[in-house]
């Protein structure tokens, strides 16, 4: 969207050297890299903590001809995808059934809202004694962790369905089950999705964490093994993969929660605007 | 004291771009209560906006006491047809109408009159520390009314302030602009389209072409003060002046292309 | 049933299914025999002799007072931040990319960066609970400022609001019901990192205590430990909502009547 031509105020307060509006995202990653590449080199950050970003990146793309980077990168997205799917295909159909009963979900609600709010980090020494240090560990407290969201999400969305859908539904006669499918379900997708999004962001972070607390093999796990074996390069590395895999799973699910919010009738239940 | 002089707004650029209006033309003198008159969708609002300088013209200039316009002037204030969204939600009635005063660094005892005295002159004192959400829409345009007087404005522009209110409101409402304006002295821009409310309340009537929006004609209104819902509506003056808008309205629509004036354009509101 | 005595159900259930699944669980487990889950009187006899007031001076107030510090700190950078990238679209499109990247990175993944450069102090922990608390903060306040009302932005530049009370007083209300969820969003975060902190690299601390209890095989005590991080997160959480319920008053009031 262009903006309007406002030629006099444009004129006067022009600097010499204006930056396009869609170059300032590349300058400013940029100015970022150059103060990383030479701080370090000229000794205002510690080289020893700080080195410079050249190294870290010559680094990560050594790492990747590394079998063992991909081993780790594998078992981290092994450990992620495993709590989230879990999560996800408990939560979903718990989360339909309490939310489809007035009376069901009054009854869990307050085991709900005591369950939710413990930090799944809490458990992580009773997943220890009970799963060890593999990947049980690791994808129980995940799943724990991601459970909630999605729980959540799915409730709220199958108690937001619009009454008048329902009601019309009924109206012509559509059973309880029917309803369900084809008028709950549709509109609880987008709550659903954008609740997957923010669990698989707890999946991440549950399993990195895992990884790194505990010691199960994965990316956490490196970056805890570079860091105390000296290797500050490495460890900055894989802290750039763990981000990297961050933005892309995002990523994916950010295009999901668009693409199903795109043919859903908009049903936000925010700001009515005037 | 207002003059507007070759006033043009267009909106975008090349083969987007659409005129809002075309060539305005038109003055207010002090203590007058002028309203503007036209059809929909000939740019009152954005006329109003640049008014304020809330919107910077394509072309021409406005000018208040022989000073260019040039971003929102301090002697003037503007009512927005949108009462619920110009109160600020979290403030009540007294910080609403109080906070502009912050701008003139007056003591508190002189400001807390000025809030005081103007929620009276709405008929609003019991309601001082209520907050927005809890009054009606009449009541809430009242205390956006309240809040422009308490600022002491030299001239007060209005976007269609009662449109959005029922009948009974709005006469109550357009009673009370005109006993406000003769307590406070202040001069009016009043735009609105509803040519009843126009013949009303004004002095003086500017009727617009749809877009590009030109001046189709201004006209004086003759009827005597005070005015009143019955009274003056029974006058056979009161229909002439109504029929006579009216008409000058109707007639340049026949003749003007169907052109689309943005009047809901995101006015690009610099942050 | 009719609907008020469906209510009432509906209500009755409420209260009383979590106290009967704590009832089945102290008697399911009163006979257990396995070791990793003792039986839940044991839990909370050990729970009242090591939390009720013997180890809060050593593990209880160390911990609050780095979560507390952390997250204070991301609430001032974050808000301030917020409100200044929020009013400038420029700014904002220069920060995007860093935003977003450094947002994406799991928080544990930079524990042993803040380990290597900081060390295993209490600053080390402050700094990733503050570090980590930001990011939600700052977007929700970012979103907050820029989902102003466009009337409201007229209103005030027409009455020629000075630029701090536009900030303090217009802007950073206006989005105060976002800020209010991104700082919800943070609190737990702040709980979470504040836990893994104390775990990885810490000689005191409810989540140290926890992991030792574990690996010293301490069993009702971890479990004493895991009950107090639940309670903890839980009051936390309540103690938050009731503050915002108080503060945003008039935001329910605002939508109820729009809405209604």
């Amino acid at each position: 969207m262009t903006s309007v031509a406002r030629p006099a105020a444009v004129r006067r307060r022009r600097p010499p050297l204006r930056v396009p509006d869609w170059l300032l995202p590349w300058v400013s990653v940029l100015g970022v890299l150059v103060l990383f590449e030479v701080l370090p080199r000229i000794g205002v950050l510690p080289r020893d903590h700080f080195p410079p970003i050249s190294e870290t990146l010559s680094t990560l793309g050594e790492e990747l001809g590394e079998a063992g980077f991909w081993e780790a990168v594998s078992n981290t997205l092994q450990g992620w995808a495993l709590g989230l799917g879990i999560a996800a295909g408990l939560a979903i159909p718990i989360g339909i059934v309490i939310g489809s009963s007035r009376l069901l979900y009054r009854a869990s609600r307050g085991v709900i809202e005591f369950l939710r709010p413990i930090p799944s980090v809490a458990l992580i020494p009773l997943a220890i004694l009970i799963y060890g240090t593999g990947l049980e560990s690791k994808v129980f407290l995940a799943a724990f962790a991601s459970f909630w969201q999605v729980l959540v999400a799915t409730l709220y969305g199958v108690q937001d369905v619009d009454p008048v859908a329902t009601d019309t539904a009924r109206s012509f006669g559509f059973s309880r089950l029917q309803r369900l499918f084809r008028v709950t379900l549709p509109s609880a997708v987008p709550y659903i999705a954008t609740g997957l999004r923010i669990a698989s962001a707890v999946s991440l972070i549950l399993t990195v964490t895992a990884e790194l607390v505990i010691g199960a093999p994965g990316l956490g796990r490196s970056i805890n093994l570079a860091r105390s074996g000296g290797n500050e390069e490495l460890m900055y590395a894989l802290i750039l993969t763990t981000g990297i895999l961050g933005v892309l799973l995002n990523g994916i699910f950010v295009r999901a929660e668009r693409r199903v919010l795109r043919w859903h009738p908009s049903q936000r239940s925010g700001e009515a605007g005037a | 004291m207002l003059k507007v002089e070759h006033l043009g707004k267009t909106y975008g650029e090349g083969d987007d771009a659409v005129e809002a209006i075309g060539d305005l033309d038109f003055e207010v003198r002090e203590n007058e209560f002028v309203c503007i008159v036209g059809p929909s969708g000939c740019g009152k609002t954005t006329l109003l906006k640049c008014m304020s300088g809330l919107l910077t013209p394509t072309r021409g200039e406005i000018r208040l006491h022989d000073e260019r316009i040039d971003g929102p002037p301090e002697r003037m204030a503007l009512v927005f047809q949108e009462y619920g969204r110009s109160l600020y939600p979290w403030m009540s009635v007294r910080q609403n109408v109080a906070f502009p005063l912050r701008r003139k660094r007056l003591d508190k005892q002189a400001a807390s009159e000025l809030v005081e005295r103007a929620v009276e002159s709405v008929g609003l004192t019991g309601f001082l520390d209520r907050y927005p959400w809890e009054l009606s829409g009449g009541m809430q345009q009242r205390v956006a009314i309240a809040r422009a007087l308490a600022y002491q404005p030299v001239i007060l522009l209005m976007d269609e302030p009662f449109a959005s209110v029922d009948a009974q409101t709005r006469a109550d409402l357009e009673d009370l602009i005109l006993e406000v304006r003769r307590q406070y002295g202040v001069t009016v821009v009043f735009v609105t389209h509803d040519i009843d409310e126009s013949v009303y309340l004004g002095d003086r009537i500017v009727v617009l072409t749809p877009a590009p929006t030109k001046v189709q004609e201004t006209l004086d209104v003759d009827l005597p003060f005070p005015r009143d819902q019955l009274e003056t509506k029974e006058q056979p003056e009161f229909a002439r002046l109504r029929a006579h808008v009216y008409r000058s309205i109707k007639r340049k629509r026949t003749s003007a292309e169907p052109a689309r004036a943005p009047e809901e354009q995101p006015a690009t509101t610099r942050s | 049933m009719t609907r008020g005595r469906q209510r009432l159900l509906a209500t009755g259930l409420e209260v009383t299914v979590p106290i009967l699944l704590l009832v089945i669980w102290a008697v399911a487990s009163s006979a257990s025999e396995t070791y990793y889950f003792p039986p839940l009187t044991d839990i909370l006899s050990t729970f009242a002799d090591t939390w009720v007031f013997e180890r809060v001076g050593s593990d209880v107030v160390p911990s609050l007072v780095r979560m507390g510090l952390g997250f204070g700190i991301a609430v001032v950078v974050a808000i301030s931040t917020g409100l200044l990238l929020g009013l400038s679209p420029r700014a904002r499109r220069a920060a995007a990319p860093i935003v977003e990247f450094l947002r994406a990175i799991p928080p544990p993944a930079l524990l042993p960066f803040a380990i290597l450069v900081i060390g295993v102090g209490n600053s080390m922990k402050v700094f990733i609970i503050a570090f980590v608390c930001i990011w939600p903060i700052l977007l929700n306040t970012i979103d907050g400022v820029t989902g102003v009302d466009p009337t409201l932005r007229d209103t005030t530049r027409v009455y020629g609001i000075n630029r701090r009370d536009r900030l303090w007083r217009v802007m950073l209300p206006a989005a105060s019901p976002q800020v209010f969820a991104g700082m919800r969003t943070s609190l737990s975060l702040a709980l979470i990192l504040m836990v893994i902190s104390e775990m990885v690299a810490s000689t005191n601390g409810i989540g140290y205590f926890v992991l030792q209890s574990q690996r010293t095989f301490a069993i009702p005590e971890m479990w004493s430990g895991i009950l107090l991080l639940g309670i903890l997160g839980y009051t936390l959480n309540g103690v938050f909502v009731l503050i915002e319920r108080r503060v945003l008053r008039w935001h329910r009031g605002a939508r109820a009547s729009a809405l209604g």
